[in-house]
């Protein structure tokens, strides 16, 4: 509740002094007997105290007059009697000391209250100098701007988006600087890491089933076009073909399409050296796709025929390899 | 042995059946047996004493859209054409005069400070000018070779320059949709600038000479949308065009007295100048109409002038040469239209005739920036942003070949005066001529250190200008 409720003499008493002495009606509350804040004859005593000589007769009405919100007391009486002669002035000059008050709370407020009335201030600084700038705007057309602008272009080139040559220039530039340093921009810098027993199941073999030196990975692999097991009694780590796959969904991330292409290695897995030699792709692995149906061309003219793409799902849930490419 | 080379003597003689026809497909006098060793001079007498041609015109002849270089019999034998039916051989008048083709840089021209967006020579040939992003519009001496005039006025780039026909107007165009009208001679503008269009100017074409004569008014086309036709000596617009609902790329005005406007919209809209009325409609593109050729194009831009360099006195005389001229190249046919545009193809309109395309003309790869008949208007030359240079047919729009060598997308075109050399410039900052007989590269023109953005001709066949990014002006000759 927004305001006490005041007990019930104070009601009488409110009532008494605001009414003119013409009559008074005094009702009570349902709530207020039901919750017995005070009885009937607590309030008829009440009453009696207060004003005894003035007391002409009681008129007990259930209606809410005497009973009601603050501000409708206000307004009830604003109704019956008008404003205050003054009222006008005062609210004006009260929200004329308005602004010099919010000043002053903006100086004074300290803290994480201070920050958040900062913010919002500024919030609405912003949107008065829009609301401005967009009245100024005339609706009367101007001549065309006049300024010369440096790179001219013939009337054939002007609506079409040419690609600046400096833009490529220093894209290449750029590139080689990240090549020498190692250090690659790529979408997904952390991956979560993937454990030992969840990468690799232990195989028992032998005659008793004793041994178990051998590991069956359960995570996609890459493994090459020329790729020979080695002899299966040798063999440490168990490749299901199940899941080696040897095609990628490569998303160009500038051009937002698809390609389905063919896949040249396994680059870098973010869990370990060891999983890279094995070619094992995981969610974060970096593979080398082969890019010639895109068609892309160096600056020296030279066509680009392998890119790096990083896998962006989890392979062995999904089965398929979704990687973005990194241009 | 004799009689062996009586039977080879007999094989030689074998006569074939033959029809000679014109390029529209009339035929030319009856079928006759003609012997197989004929060639192509002889078959130039018999056309030319069919046609009762005074003076001995060459021709060209063409089995097929191949063209005849041998004799008749070895053509056949390696084409294994039959002799069984009537072989139709098409013949083409050539141009009596030949051009060289260029092939040195004569001179390097510095004088503009920001790249040069279009270069043109006046119709006779003598004068040469250029718009550039410096706002300025460059006269240049052709026999020193070294800058005349400067043209200040413009308030942003010059993007289109054009010589009236009669060549003693000179009009430019700029990106704040103001034109300028300078008299060449003295390189000072002819009054103020012209201002209505909003926005930057996209094509300048005059009225032919043989229409109007001295000549008066000129169209223009703006990314607004619409065209508008000028008069130079009321200096302001007579007529708007309005209709297109995106911006005009080019405008043409035409030698029936209509202007075809190609626009954005995909469409292209066919004018009558007297009122401004739209008279047809031509659609059937799916992207942007990038650019217009008319068959008459050479002829219109000339007006009265041609080879022989004769110089006229009288506006009246110019009128009825440049009428003459003008016939002569048209003959029956009506005036055939080609637009090249964004989405890769080409359409063939005959617009006096039809509002449907006579053909589609498909195969470039990226699309096509300039399109340009040959002054003959038997060959239609196309350049696309896929680096290369298209040859069309320019009566049926069949394709004939393709010139392969440019490493960047090709800009500009411009024929030699007597159609037989085609001269392109790309943004791979070189030039190539390429000859059309034989559908090779003629001449390599490297030298421009930046994109080369306009390339022109001179009509006397002399000179070639080409200006682009990297701000001079270079002169080639040959």
């Amino acid at each position: 509740m927004g305001y006490k409720e005041p007990p019930a003499f104070s009601y009488f008493g409110l009532g008494f002094r605001r009414l003119s002495f013409s009559g008074f009606r005094f009702s009570i509350d349902r709530g207020v007997a039901e919750r017995g804040s005070c009885s009937l004859k607590q309030l008829l005593r009440g009453c009696v105290c207060f004003n005894g000589s003035q007391f002409q007769s009681i008129v007990l009405c259930l209606s809410s007059t005497s009973i009601m919100p603050q501000g409708d007391y206000i307004e009830l009486h604003r109704k019956r009697n008008g404003y205050r002669p003054d009222h006008f002035e005062r609210k004006r000059k009260k929200e004329a000391r308005e602004v010099h008050k919010r000043s002053q709370v903006a100086q004074t407020a300290l803290g994480i209250k201070g920050k958040m009335f900062a913010k919002k201030r500024y919030a609405e600084k912003a949107l008065m100098k829009k609301t401005l700038a967009m009245h100024e705007e005339s609706s009367s057309r101007r001549k065309v701007d006049d300024d010369v602008h440096e790179g001219a272009v013939p009337a054939y080139l002007l609506d079409r988006d040419a690609t600046t040559r400096a833009k490529v220039l220093s894209n290449t530039v750029k590139q080689k600087r990240k090549e020498k340093a190692g250090k690659w921009d790529v979408p997904l810098p952390k991956v979560r890491p993937v454990a030992e027993d969840e990468m690799f199941k232990v195989i028992r073999t032998g005659k008793r089933k004793t041994k178990q030196w051998k590991r069956m990975i359960t995570k996609v692999t890459f493994v090459g076009q020329g790729f020979t097991r080695k002899p299966p009694k040798y063999e440490r780590f168990i490749r299901p073909s199940g899941l080696r796959f040897t095609k990628a969904h490569v998303t160009h991330p500038e051009l937002k399409c698809t390609f389905n292409l063919e896949m040249i290695g396994v680059k870098k897995n973010p869990n370990g050296p060891m999983y890279t030699s094995l070619g094992v792709v995981t969610k974060g692995t970096i593979i080398e796709v082969n890019v010639s149906e895109l068609g892309l061309v160096t600056p020296a003219g030279k066509v680009v025929w392998g890119k790096y793409a990083q896998v962006t799902n989890n392979p062995e849930n999904d089965g398929c390899i979704n990687a973005v490419l990194l241009v | 042995m004799e009689a062996e080379v009586g039977e080879e003597s007999r094989e030689l003689n074998n006569n074939v059946m033959c029809q000679l026809a014109d390029p529209e497909g009339t035929p030319l006098g009856a079928s006759m047996y003609l012997p197989q060793s004929v060639g192509t001079k002889e078959l130039q007498q018999m056309v030319n004493k069919l046609l009762n041609n005074e003076e001995k015109l060459p021709y060209a002849f063409y089995i097929s859209d191949q063209e005849l270089v041998v004799q008749l019999g070895d053509y056949l034998h390696k084409k294994k054409v039959s002799v069984e039916k009537v072989v139709t051989i098409v013949y083409q008048p050539q141009a009596v005069f030949r051009i060289r083709p260029v092939n040195r840089c004569s001179s390097t021209i510095a004088g503009h400070t920001e790249a040069v967006l279009s270069v043109a020579f006046s119709p006779d040939g003598q004068q040469l000018a250029s718009g550039s992003g410096d706002t300025t519009v460059r006269l240049w001496d052709l026999n020193t070779q070294t800058p005349l005039f400067t043209c200040t006025g413009h308030k942003n780039w010059v993007l289109c320059i054009a010589w009236s026909p009669d060549g003693k107007h000179l009009v430019s165009g700029s990106k704040s949709g103001e034109l300028q009208c300078w008299d060449p001679l003295t390189g000072r503008p002819s009054g103020n600038l012209l201002t209505g269009h909003k926005k930057w100017i996209t094509g300048i074409s005059w009225e032919p000479a043989h229409l109007s004569s001295p000549c008066r008014r000129f169209v223009t086309s703006s990314k607004d949308g619409d065209a508008r036709i000028w008069d130079a000596t009321l200096r302001k617009s007579v007529i708007c065009l309005s209709g297109h609902t995106l911006a005009v790329t080019c405008v043409k005005w035409g030698g029936d007295g209509f202007i075809y406007t190609g626009s954005q919209d995909c469409t292209i809209k066919v004018w009558e100048t007297t009122q401004g009325k739209l008279i047809r409609e031509l659609k059937g593109h799916g992207h942007w109409v990038n650019t217009l050729a008319l068959s008459t194009e050479y002829v219109l831009r000339t007006g009265a002038f041609d080879h022989t360099r004769k110089q006229y006195s009288s506006p009246d005389e110019m009128k009825k040469a440049a009428l003459e001229r003008y016939n002569n190249m048209k003959g029956n046919a009506p005036e055939r239209l080609v637009s090249g545009s964004d989405d890769f193809t080409m359409f063939l309109w005959e617009p006096s005739v039809s509002k449907h395309p006579k053909t589609r003309m498909t195969g470039h790869q990226q699309l096509v920036n300039h399109v340009y008949f040959s002054p003959d208007g038997q060959w239609i030359a196309s350049a696309s942003f896929d680096k290369s240079v298209k040859l069309w047919n320019g009566i049926t729009g069949k394709f004939v070949a393709a010139f392969r060598g440019h490493v960047g997308p090709v800009y500009q075109i411009s024929w030699s005066a007597d159609s037989r050399l085609l001269l392109s410039g790309s943004k791979d900052s070189t030039l190539k001529v390429w000859d059309v007989r034989t559908q090779k590269l003629k001449q390599d023109l490297p030298g421009h250190a930046d994109e080369v953005f306009a390339v022109d001709w001179s009509p006397d066949g002399e000179k070639v200008a080409s200006g682009g990014r990297d701000r001079v002006l270079k002169l080639w000759m040959g």
